[in-house]
């Protein structure tokens, strides 16, 4: 399958129907993997990757998850291309610098990649909407066993699998879920959440992964510890933090449809506004916007026949995303936020004005006053 | 108060981070400070610091320094990475990234999947060392038939796990 088929069509996860789906945007699940015996990548020569990729490219082809897969050298795709692949979080921004010896392959739908030769021989990744991080990991492990007889890994009796940071040693695998959350955000809670998951071996990060800035309300919560802990205890801590997190997000939405009313109102309106009628908008107050009407739309202010096209728009308005639908040749940053707006605003063509009777302002009950 | 690493000047950098819960000091002395990086707080942790004055005392010791037989990493190339070279640098390094992990993780021991080949082998191996005692004592009680079936079927296990 072409690149160009690839990109033609969004993840199946983004249409999915998974539990918690309002808040819980993806779960993820990533392996690394190396093979036995052989240089991690980033000291391998280049006819060591190369070899490795050979063996390790063939290996995954095989799965059965693999049948009408797409495979690509790095090499052999453009910028622009690696780049839609970054927005869409089947490779890193790590992989996408890779050239010649390193490649991606990934099934039709989407849930399933495999970088090989990124920081490890192989980093395979299983994909989901809503919070299923347990179906994410038998995916992602199911092919990892397919993978067994067919590639030797190196396994240490002592500290499991090796991999090329000590970071990840041991089970190999980052599990991690994407979650919006505008109501702690907007009520101010958002960095007790952080540090008080941060003190029990879990990390919260932006959009994009490590050092990113949390865009659109968007936060990746992933565990930390590789080793010492089994596979299915990491998934599971993960999973009930994650549940204790969206309790607090659904609490401080209601709190916020108490007693804020008007200021809620106030941002869903605005965030309406500017999407339907802005000329040019940036990556950043696209995605922040776009998360207030994914708000209003939780909350029955917008139908919910929209929930698909809104969440699409968080994909389609990424620079590259932009430029690929543009086919032109290198647009400029002016270009581009012309054209988002665009976009934006033929989306949302269809949308009604926000239906303010679902926020309910009691006179009876006065404002809370901050002033 | 001395400098942690070269153990002569006075120490005027007092660093402490916590990592995974636990407290780590060090006291440098301003020529170490600025040799460590320690002026750049982007690149910094205290446990590369930690390991890399492991691996300077070593370098000392021996003139050509640590270095990983199979691949040719050395302990200075992890220093500046962060990353091992091969799965055999694991090995190499083994000592000073033991408290390493114990850092940064839950305990130095992977508790999890394993390889299934290796998981079948483990419990051959486990069955063949129980089939031995048995043997030994069937031989010590001169249940000669006995011990020559155990035997057998020590045979037939290792016969299948060389397949």
């Amino acid at each position: 399958m072409k690149h160009s088929k690839i990109i033609a069509r969004t993840g199946e996860w983004l249409g999915g129907d998974g539990p918690h789906r309002q808040i819980v945007v993806t779960s993820r699940v990533r392996l690394a993997r190396n093979l036995k015996g052989k240089p991690f990548p980033g000291w391998a020569k280049k006819a060591e990757r190369i070899e490795v990729l050979k063996v390790a490219k063939a290996a995954v082809m095989q799965l059965s998850a693999m049948e009408d897969a797409f495979s690509e050298n790095l090499e052999a795709l453009s910028p622009l291309e690696k780049q839609v692949l970054v927005e869409r979080h089947l490779i890193s921004r790590e992989h996408a610098a890779k050239g010649v010896g390193s490649a991606v392959v990934m099934n039709a739908s989407q849930s399933l990649s495999f970088m090989i030769n990124e920081e490890d021989h192989l980093r395979m990744q299983a994909i989901c909407g809503g919070l299923q991080l347990g179906k994410v990991f038998t995916m992602i492990n199911q092919a990892d066993s397919e993978l067994e007889p067919l590639l030797e890994f190196a396994f240490h009796p002592k500290l499991g699998y090796l991999t090329a940071c000590p970071t990840n040693v041991g089970t190999g695998m980052r599990a991690s879920a994407m979650l919006h959350l505008p109501g702690l955000v907007m009520s101010d809670q958002m960095n007790k959440i952080i540090n008080s998951v941060n003190k029990i071996g879990l990390a919260v990060r932006g959009l994009h992964g490590e050092g990113t800035e949390a865009i659109g309300n968007l936060f990746q919560v992933s565990n930390q510890i590789t080793l010492g802990e089994a596979e299915e205890e990491i998934i599971e801590r993960l999973n009930k933090v994650i549940e204790t997190i969206i309790e607090h997000e659904q609490n401080a939405r209601l709190l916020l449809l108490q007693r804020k009313p008007i200021a809620l109102l106030d941002q869903i309106g605005r965030g309406y506004g500017v999407l339907s009628h802005a000329h040019s908008i940036s990556s950043k107050e696209a995605l922040n916007q776009l998360s207030v009407i994914k708000l209003g739309i939780d909350l029955g202010v917008f139908p919910e026949s929209h929930r698909f096209p809104v969440d699409e728009l968080f994909i389609e308005t990424q620079p590259a995303h932009l430029q690929k639908g543009a086919e032109a040749q290198k647009m400029s940053a002016e270009e581009r936020d012309a054209l988002r707006a665009t976009l934006i605003r033929a989306k949302l063509k269809g949308v009604p004005e926000p239906d303010t009777s679902k926020i309910t302002i009691k006179p009876s009950e006065p404002q809370e006053n901050d002033e | 108060m001395q400098c942690d690493v070269c153990q002569q000047k006075e120490a005027t950098v007092f660093l402490t981070q916590i990592v995974g819960g636990k407290m780590q000091k060090v006291n440098l002395c301003e020529a170490c400070s600025k040799e460590k990086g320690v002026n750049d707080p982007t690149g910094f942790a205290l446990a590369d610091l930690l390991l890399g004055m492991g691996a300077a005392q070593d370098i000392e010791r021996s003139p050509n320094g640590i270095s990983c037989p199979v691949c040719g990493f050395t302990q200075a190339d992890f220093k500046k990475t962060g990353r091992l070279g091969c799965s055999a640098c694991y090995d190499v390094f083994g000592d000073s990234l033991e408290s390493m992990l114990k850092n940064m993780h839950k305990g130095s021991e992977h508790i999890g999947k394993t390889p299934a080949s290796l998981l079948r082998n483990r419990q051959l191996d486990a069955r063949i060392k129980s089939l031995q005692t048995s043997l030994e004592r069937a031989v010590a009680d001169e249940e000669y038939e006995k011990a020559a079936d155990l035997r057998d079927q020590i045979r037939r296990i290792e016969s299948g796990q060389r397949v």
